[in-house]
């Protein structure tokens, strides 16, 4: 395997730019707007086409992880700045590049721009720093330290109800990561994988470690749990509710597009792959909670009156099916819960977009409020439509392709969860049309009436979203080939590891788009 | 006549306490004989004197040398001594720099030589605490180090709180001091000696038969409730909050730093050097200690509403997490893997005494004239009329929340790690779990600071003023935290010099 490697140290750079980016617009002077906002919008659109030329300078079709820079970091410790991608990071790490300036340059915070502007940058450093970690401690160091932005981001620019939700917020993920601190620690200290027997935090030097039977059960939920609550699994999601209607738009944004995927990710990278046999002996319990999930958020999503609310919900149903996936074991499902990591996050952010828009023209997010707005403002429900469906997973778009190869990924292995799971996939059309018919259609009350077009800026905002949707429903293959040798391997070394064999992938006679394009 | 012969004393290794001593006498005496010299003259002088301990803790912290004991084998200097002198001098000198701003916006200068004198005085007895070889001397250290701070507690003499503090500090301290002279006869009485060596010996050559080993058991278990009551371990921990509220604000950062810095270092002296053959025994003991102090102190503290009293409950949860650490090493206590734990304890400790003295420095600055407004509401707004004070206490406070990067997690890692290598699982999970409770406690003061919107009477306050001193107190712990949380590894080395 010929992982390439550049001389320009790309992935530190990633972390660094949005870092200093957030000092820098903490040193200036708050007296002169337009340079913070200069500065801000500089800092986060380098890092965006970083990450876009990562993209396209990605070998793919290869496995292993690439563009790797290790430093030693704190070596009394066993920890290096060890940093890599692979085809499950890729897609996010770009998607964290290029959504922080789209969130800085279209969405006014309304206040102190630059305050935000400086947690937004470190939220997008330590985003990308997680999945870029190969280092369980220098990973752990960013999972956990995202919650300091995004607590702010909360806090200082949210709705009514901010402070309890981003109190909530905190307190469930650091729970989360009191169990997986130690997990970590106990992880490296018995696996002693450094060389000689030295205690490392190495990834891939734990990844070739053999736990005893229980020590890796024991360890793997310790990891579980707090990727469970960040994800958030069924019981743990009671937070996301909570956080996703009090965050201001760009938080919302950045949180289901990004944040909550640091749980899948980390189910898939620190769970299954360090963890085999224990991921497959609690398959039943996590496909289990995930269908719950899928069920359960679908059923609160249509019981919201608020927008935002039902949005969020539908998040707890979406990320089921990522879990589904992930659970599955099969390559298949694995790659198609992978990219629909990426597509939930660039519909459900456009999504949350959009509500961000109708809050600031209405100043409410009551559904029973809004109504008629389609025949005020065409064009701005045509977008809301397109967003919804793709969220919905129509055919063409990209939400149907990763739920499409979750399912049948996972029918071989997890099959009455997958029936299950499927009426979810109606449930999610029931809740989203009758929300759109509430809000979109019907009469137009007098409030409404003055509801504005979409503008130019913010259809340019959007724009992004909409090609991306587009693009990845008709024609998913680039995005497949370089998350599918990834996340085979990832099988693979579960079958080395447990004398797992995959099953032979469902036979689908063509790629997605052409089953019924 | 009697030929009375005194033993051979090596003035070099106590020199660091020779320096403190000279400078408190200095002072004391200087200051009735001469008329006042200008202000911030004390406090730099007592600054001065502490940086020159310090240097000669330096000095001999380089010249590697094994661990010996002076004195007729009362004193034992090795790396962990001259730590703790590093942490219990640089204390020192840190609140005094900010009790002179304090002094001076009270207006209690008149009094100063005498405070800077009882801080060089305590720092003395709380080095000769941790550095005892003999129960005896122990207790002196802690009578030294005990007396000095009741006086501290009392300094700001027109504040009724101020002496009401005091006074509950004496007299609950009296008690803890006589329950752990108690246990000293105890051991005299179980062992023949008050001398840890001997101690030591004595049950290595002994036999215990017929349950003979009661009276050194209660013995140790007396002592124990000594040092808990000094390191406000739960339950003996129900002077703190009252005593950190009602003194001076300097002297409560003081004391959740240095007094807990030497009473850590006895605890591990006492259990490791001189009755580690009973570690079965107390280990159990710690784990409870432990468990219910990072819980009791989590949990009150997040029902407080001023912000001394929640430092000083969040000072009983950390030093539950110190015994976390305490109890890894008790696993293996009288043999050389005791070191993690004990490591992992005194790294957290001088981490955690930046932490709280540039916590309890912001306190004393919002405080203002009369070191009254230290309620949450004190600090409401504060994140837009002093961002960078704000800023600076957001990150002792998340650092004291453990978030990574930061000297906290350091801390907290290093506790964690050693659990983790003895087996503590449950008890490592526990306490990180008591940490997410008391990171509650740190989020309340942020929004306070931060997301709290003014409310009527708040332009009534006084304006906060950042005196110089204060001032850089407050930034250096803040850089300390970060540059140290970024970058641990040169600390990290430097505690693996105190077992060589």
């Amino acid at each position: 395997m010929h992982a390439p490697t550049m001389n320009f140290p790309i992935l530190s750079m990633l972390i660094f730019v949005p870092f200093v980016g957030a000092i820098l617009t903490a040193l200036i002077s708050k007296r002169r707007p337009e340079l913070v906002r200069l500065t801000a919008l500089l800092c986060s659109a380098i890092t965006a086409g970083l990450s876009i030329w990562l993209l396209v300078a990605f070998h793919k079709g290869e496995a292993g992880f690439q563009f790797e820079s290790q430093h030693m970091w704190i070596k009394q410790w066993g920890i290096s700045w060890h940093l890599g991608v692979d085809g499950i990071s890729l897609f996010m790490v770009v998607l964290s590049g290029i959504l922080t300036p789209l969130v800085l340059a279209g969405i006014d915070p309304h206040k102190d721009n630059k305050a935000y502007a400086g947690w937004m940058l470190l939220l997008q450093a330590g985003c990308i720093g997680s999945f870029l970690s190969l280092d369980l401690f220098l990973f752990f160091a960013f999972f956990e330290i995202v919650l300091v932005p995004m607590y702010f981001l909360i806090a200082g620019w949210g709705y009514e109800n901010r402070i309890y939700a981003a109190m909530k917020f905190f307190l469930f993920t650091m729970f989360g990561s009191a169990f997986m601190l130690v997990g970590v620690i106990a992880t490296a200290v018995i696996a002693k994988a450094g060389p000689n027997g030295t205690v490392s935090f190495d990834l891939l030097d734990i990844a070739n470690a053999n736990f005893a039977v229980s020590t890796g059960r024991w360890l793997f939920f310790a990891f579980a749990i707090a990727f469970a609550i960040k994800v958030p699994l069924f019981p743990l999601h009671t937070w996301l509710p909570a956080a996703h209607t009090q965050a201001p738009t760009g938080g919302s944004v950045i949180l289901a597009a990004i944040l909550l995927k640091m749980g899948t990710y980390g189910l898939l990278r620190f769970g299954v792959f360090l963890f085999p046999e224990a991921a497959r002996w609690s398959r039943p319990l996590f496909l289990t909670l995930a269908v719950i999930g899928i069920l359960w958020g679908a059923i609160a999503a249509t019981m919201q009156k608020d927008l935002k609310r039902l949005v969020a919900y539908s998040s707890v149903a979406h990320l089921g099916f990522i879990v589904l996936g992930t659970f599955a074991i099969t390559t298949q499902a694995g790659s198609g819960a992978v990219m629909q990591n990426i597509n939930h996050g660039v519909s459900t952010g456009a999504l949350f977009i959009m509500v961000g828009m109708i809050y600031e023209r209405r100043h409410t997010r009551q559904i029973a409020e809004l109504g008629g707005i389609q025949s005020v403002a065409p064009i701005f429900a045509g977008v809301f439509m397109l967003m919804m469906l793709s969220s919905v997973g129509l055919p063409g778009l990209n939400g149907f392709v990763g739920e499409y190869l979750v399912l049948i990924g996972s029918f071989g292995t997890a099959r009455w969860w997958v029936v299950v799971a499927a009426v979810g996939v109606i449930l999610a059309a029931v809740y989203l049309l009758w929300a759109y018919q509430r809000v979109f259609q019907g009469p137009v009350n007098d409030d409404n009436r003055s509801f504005a077009e979409l503008k130019f800026k913010e259809a340019a905002l959007l724009l992004p979203f909409a090609a991306i949707i587009i693009f990845t429903g008709v024609y998913p293959k680039p995005m497949l080939e370089r998350i599918e040798p990834s996340v085979r391997a990832v099988i693979a070394h579960v079958e080395e590891k447990t004398g797992y064999v995959e099953p032979g992938p469902v036979v689908v006679v063509a790629p997605a788009e052409e089953s019924h394009g | 006549m009697i030929d009375l012969q005194g033993p051979p004393i090596e003035w070099m290794a106590i020199s660091p306490l020779l320096i403190l001593l000279g400078a408190a006498l200095a002072m004391l005496v200087g200051a009735v004989l001469t008329p006042a010299w200008p202000r911030r003259f004390y406090a730099l002088f007592t600054a001065a004197a502490a940086a020159a301990a310090i240097v000669m803790t330096v000095i001999e912290w380089h010249r590697h040398r094994a661990p010996r004991l002076i004195i007729a084998q009362s004193m034992r200097i090795d790396n962990f001594t001259l730590w703790l002198v590093i942490i219990v001098v640089g204390a020192a000198l840190l609140s005094t720099l900010v009790t002179d701003d304090y002094l001076e916006r009270e207006q209690l200068t008149a009094h100063a030589p005498e405070v800077y004198a009882l801080y060089l005085l305590s720092s003395i007895g709380a080095i000769v605490m941790g550095a005892a070889n003999d129960l005896i001397v122990l207790f002196l250290g802690l009578e030294i180090l005990s007396i000095a701070l009741y006086v501290l507690a009392a300094s700001h003499r027109r504040r009724q709180q101020s002496r009401e503090a005091a006074l509950k500090y004496f007299i609950l301290g009296s008690v803890a001091s006589a329950t752990f002279l108690y246990g000293v006869a105890l051991i005299y009485g179980g062992s023949g000696s008050t001398n840890f060596s001997e101690i030591v010996t004595s049950f290595n050559s002994l036999i215990p038969v017929d349950r003979s080993e009661a009276m050194t058991l209660a013995g140790i278990a007396l002592l124990m409730v000594g040092m808990s009551f000094k390191v406000a371990a739960a339950p003996f921990h129900f002077w703190a909050p009252d005593v950190y509220e009602g003194a001076p604000t300097p002297v409560s950062g003081f004391m959740a730093s240095a007094a807990k810095a030497a009473g850590f270092a006895a605890l591990m002296r006492v259990l490791f050097y001189a009755v580690p053959q009973f570690r079965d025994d107390f280990r159990p003991v710690i784990w409870v200690l432990a468990v219910a102090t990072v819980f009791i102190g989590s949990v009150m503290a997040v029902v407080q509403t001023n912000v001394k009293r929640m430092l000083a409950f969040s000072s009983v949860s950390h030093a539950g997490f110190i015994l976390v650490g305490v109890e890894a090493a008790a696993h293996a206590a009288g043999s050389p893997a005791q070191a993690d734990g004990v490591l992992s304890a005194l790294n957290y400790l001088l981490l955690y005494s930046v932490l709280v003295i540039g916590s309890f420095a912001v306190v004393a600055v919002v405080g203002r004239k009369g070191d009254d407004a230290t309620d949450l509401n004190g600090f409401r707004g504060l994140g837009r009329s002093h961002p960078a004070l704000a800023l600076a206490f957001t990150v002792l406070l998340i650092a004291q929340a453990g978030v990574p990067l930061t000297t906290g997690f350091v801390a907290k890692f290093g506790v964690i790690s050693a659990a983790v290598d003895a087996h503590s699982y449950a008890l490592a999970i526990i306490a990180m779990l008591a940490a997410v409770i008391a990171a509650f406690l740190y989020l309340r003061i942020m929004v306070s600071m931060w997301a709290s919107e003014p409310e009527a009477g708040d332009d009534d306050r006084q304006p906060i003023h950042v005196p110089l001193l204060t001032g850089i107190v407050i930034a250096f712990t803040a850089l300390f935290t970060i540059v140290f949380g970024l970058a641990p590894g040169w600390l990290i080395d430097a505690s693996k010099h105190i077992f060589p």
